[in-house]
């Protein structure tokens, strides 16, 4: 494979794309004017914001989500690649940035490929179908006795070719075609293989630029000394000290803190350590993790709404014969992205330019609306690639952050955060409860089943509720319900979202029911499943490739969940043992996915694995705490990673499927910690219901 | 400020620095080179791992004095003809996510080869454990140092 490269100026493509507004109403991203185009260039072709062919064979992309790692950056590149028959040896990616012709560029809810999947289609569809009829033109030949395969389009009844290329200045004047014919998807030659990242060789040489990497000349860097305790406000400061360290060229007072304006990034950070700041206690100065555990416990006694009501669960419990009742809670949880984050901003030439390592590009802009007041054709945000996100950069605080640093200066600024500024200044998975129970009758049918949740929610209950009252099960009497909280700790989308609690809580509690019923987890499952067919898929194929059922070595033993989120389904078996010194060791997972048409299935298996072992850091491990208004953690010495050593064995499974593509970055997570759970309980018979445990 | 010269990349330079500067900001701030990762800033997370005299070594708090006269060997300097065996080990087993723990990974896993060409699972494991992946590539760099294993000894 070829090695990306950003050729085009990023600039160029903005006007490319910029007349294309109004195709907008026809519901998809049109480029209309081709004369426009064929005047800008005879060199090039481009029907739509998506593409742009050279005359020279080069097909360029444009990516219009953002790159953290789940290789978007090469599968939506292939769909595109597909219909348009394109040499995928001359593909080039750009990194789209923020305009309004791509619509929403919020890179969450695994929401990629299962929302661009059709839009990309038929943009490559209309490039092939008008370099087709502009080589059946020029060779004066009917267009159905043309073809395109790898870049090149044949006559049929003779030995005429001509490369995309050579099409370029006559395609460029045709009228771009509303309505397109998309391949067979049993005809599709790239989508479905396991291609190798575009960007993979620039990961490994040290070329790839993260926003941590981003330069520009005269470029100045900025640490924050950041608010100590939710609700604190700043009472005092001496920066003389600071202003003596060399290098550093200003302090000024922004919302988040005081900034450290440098040369570098020592000078900047040696600059932080001599402020001298006093901060007011503030409203939360007692704030701590114990007492509101005990909040959110008590909360789950009022009930603000009932999200499921089917049946009657009282009746139900009354005339069960085995009853379930458990209690769950997960603490808060931070992203902790590889890179932290980091945002550059420059006022120049009476306009804000941001380059943003950014999963929304959106929410950035608007921030920096807020903070400028400026224009909306006064800020200009671009797209840089990102060391991880996991929910974390769809906030926009550390681009306001930037903005409001570069206020002060002539030149770019970049902000940089340190490890621990970042893990105390998150927005967290929320913690929560949960009360969960179910009963079975005489026959073993599961009769009830009942869930209230406890937890923050910032005024939307589904940052707690999501995926509860989509287990599937076929149960007659169910009542779902929450009560949410208001707490200063902020709160936001964390890879997979509510269903990291929910899933733990159905899964967990569907095997405690088993067992106290004396039913096997997973023959219980198919038969509350047996009207779902992709549930039911997952759920078999993990069960037969783990040998569900046949016997394990001594001291072994497994468990199973399965959780469908955001179009997606995953069944997991988790295998373990435990050590003499009663640590358990996570031994093998195999999971079985289903994504509908799948992509790139090592794109897909590369973000199982990727899930799995994020999900296991969390159960074993994961626990943001408040002690006295702030978080505790800091670094990863007490928010630990996952190590080598404790990674099992991950074997992906994926469902041959001819459904609609969606995603795989999240999925993954939810259904591994219940399925690890209900492994320990299988050992050791010890429920375990709060998270982490180790 | 003092001058400061090292080997960089199989060349000789000479710097006017602060020599308590951190290595991993000389090399980013004020050699250009930003394949060494600035990530937790304490030693813990192995992202800033570059190679002095042929040992893995965490460069965010090592004072740029301490290297004076030494061989140190970036990302970027890894490969003399094209990649190392071990970036194309990477590269074909696909093992990046988004990628930034992996400069420190790679250099790692060059250190422990240099030393031990045939390791198991379990020394991987004990060479490898203080490297941090955020993204959970771990199962992929342990097929990939196999495989550099491989390539290196044939």
């Amino acid at each position: 494979m070829t090695s990306q490269s950003n050729t085009l100026n990023r600039r160029d493509f903005i006007k490319l794309s910029t007349g294309s507004t109004a195709a907008l109403v026809l519901g998809l991203s049109w480029s209309c004017d081709g004369n426009r185009v064929a005047k800008a260039s005879n060199a090039t072709f481009s029907p739509n914001a998506y593409l742009e062919i050279g005359s020279d064979d080069t097909v360029r992309i444009v990516m219009p989500r953002s790159e953290m790692g789940q290789k978007i950056y090469t599968s939506l590149p292939m769909i595109l690649a597909e219909e348009l028959e394109a040499d995928w040896t001359k593909v080039k990616v750009i990194q789209g940035d923020l305009n309004e012709v791509f619509g929403s560029q919020s890179t969450g809810g695994s929401a990629s490929i299962r929302t661009q999947y059709d839009i990309l289609r038929k943009a490559g569809a209309t490039a092939k179908t008008m370099l087709i009829q502009a080589a059946a033109a020029s060779w004066q030949v009917p267009v159905e006795k043309c073809y395109a395969s790898e870049g090149v389009v044949y006559h049929k009844d003779s030995k005429r070719k001509s490369a995309y290329g050579k099409l370029v200045g006559q395609a460029a004047k045709l009228p771009v075609p509303t309505e397109v014919t998309l391949k067979d998807p049993r005809k599709f030659k790239i989508i479905g293989k396991a291609y190798k990242s575009l960007d993979g060789r620039s990961k490994v040489d040290g070329s790839l630029k993260y926003g941590y990497d981003f330069h520009l000349p005269g470029m100045l860097t900025a640490v924050i000394s950041r608010i100590p305790r939710y609700g604190s406000e700043l009472e005092g400061m001496d920066d003389s000290a600071a202003l003596t360290v060399p290098g550093v060229l200003k302090v000024v007072k922004v919302s988040s803190g005081v900034a450290v304006i440098a040369k570098n990034s020592y000078a900047a950070l040696e600059g932080r350590k001599k402020l001298e700041l006093t901060w007011s206690p503030g409203p939360h100065a007692s704030l701590n993790s114990s007492q509101i555990s005990a909040d959110l416990n008590q909360a789950l006694d009022r009930t603000d709404a009932i999200i499921r009501d089917d049946g009657d669960v009282e009746q139900a419990r009354r005339s069960a014969t085995k009853t379930v009742d458990l209690t769950f809670e997960v603490p808060y949880l931070d992203h902790a992205p590889q890179e932290p984050n980091n945002c550059t901003a420059h006022f120049h030439d009476g306009i804000c330019e941001i380059w943003a390592p950014s999963q929304n590009p959106g929410n950035g802009f608007n921030a920096a609306k807020r903070i400028t007041g400026l224009n909306d054709h006064e800020i200009i945000i671009h797209t840089l690639r990102m060391g991880g996100g996991f929910g974390r950069r769809l906030q926009a605080d550390y681009v306001a952050d930037a903005v409001e640093v570069a206020q002060h200066s002539d030149s770019p600024v970049k902000v940089i955060r340190t490890r621990d500024e970042d893990i105390k200044n998150g927005f967290y998975r929320p913690a929560s409860v949960h009360r969960a129970s179910a009963g079975v009758d005489q026959n073993g049918a599961v009769t009830f089943w009942q869930h209230q949740i406890s937890g923050p929610a910032a005024g939307w209950h589904g940052m707690i509720t999501g995926g509860a009252t989509e287990h599937a099960y076929a149960i007659p009497n169910q009542k779902i319900s929450y009560s949410m909280s208001d707490l200063p700790v902020p709160i936001g989308a964390w890879r997979s979202v509510a269903n990291t609690q929910t899933a733990f809580v159905n899964e967990c509690l569907l095997d405690e029911i088993a067992i106290k019923s004396d039913q096997d987890p997973v023959e219980l499952r198919r038969r509350l499943l047996k009207d779902h067919p992709r549930r039911l898929g997952v759920l078999n194929l993990a069960a037969e490739k783990a040998n569900w059922g046949k016997k394990l070595p001594d001291g072994h033993a497994a468990g199973v969940a399965v959780h469908k989120s955001f179009q997606s389904y995953v069944a997991i078996v988790a295998e373990v043992s435990q050590e003499k010194s009663g640590k358990i060791r996570v031994e093998k997972i195999t999971a079985a996915i289903d994504v509908g048409t799948v992509i790139n299935p090592d794109g897909v298996r590369s973000q199982v694995e990727g899930g799995v072992i994020m999900a296991l850091t969390a159960a074993l491990y994961g626990e943001i705490t408040i002690e006295k208004g702030a978080v505790k953690q800091s670094n990863f010495h007490n928010y630990p990673l996952l190590k080598f050593s404790e990674t099992p064995v991950i074997e992906t499974h994926i469902v041959k499927s001819m459904e609609k593509p969606t995603g795989a970055g999240e999925p993954p997570v939810p259904p591994t910690p219940p399925a690890l759970l209900n492994a320990i309980c299988a050992l050791t018979g010890e429920r375990i219901t709060r998270l982490p445990f180790s | 400020m003092e001058k400061v010269t090292f080997t960089l990349n199989h060349k000789r330079v000479t710097l006017e620095t602060d020599p308590e500067t951190p290595l991993l900001w000389v090399l980013r701030d004020e050699l250009g080179l930003t394949g060494t990762k600035y990530s937790c800033g304490m030693g813990i997370c192995g992202s800033c791992t570059v190679l002095i005299d042929g040992n893995a070594r965490r460069s965010c708090r090592l004072p740029v004095k301490s290297v004076i006269d030494k061989e140190v060997v970036t990302i970027e300097g890894l490969g003399v003809d094209g990649l190392h065996a071990v970036q194309n080990a990477w590269v074909e087993e696909e093992v990046p996510q988004c990628g930034y723990c992996q400069s420190g990974q790679i250099l790692n896993a060059v250190a422990l080869l240099e030393k031990n060409p045939d390791p198991s699972d379990a020394e991987i494991d004990r060479a490898m454990d203080g490297v941090l992946c955020r993204c959970g590539t771990y199962q992929r760099i342990k097929k990939a140092i196999h495989k550099a294993a491989e390539e290196v000894r044939s």
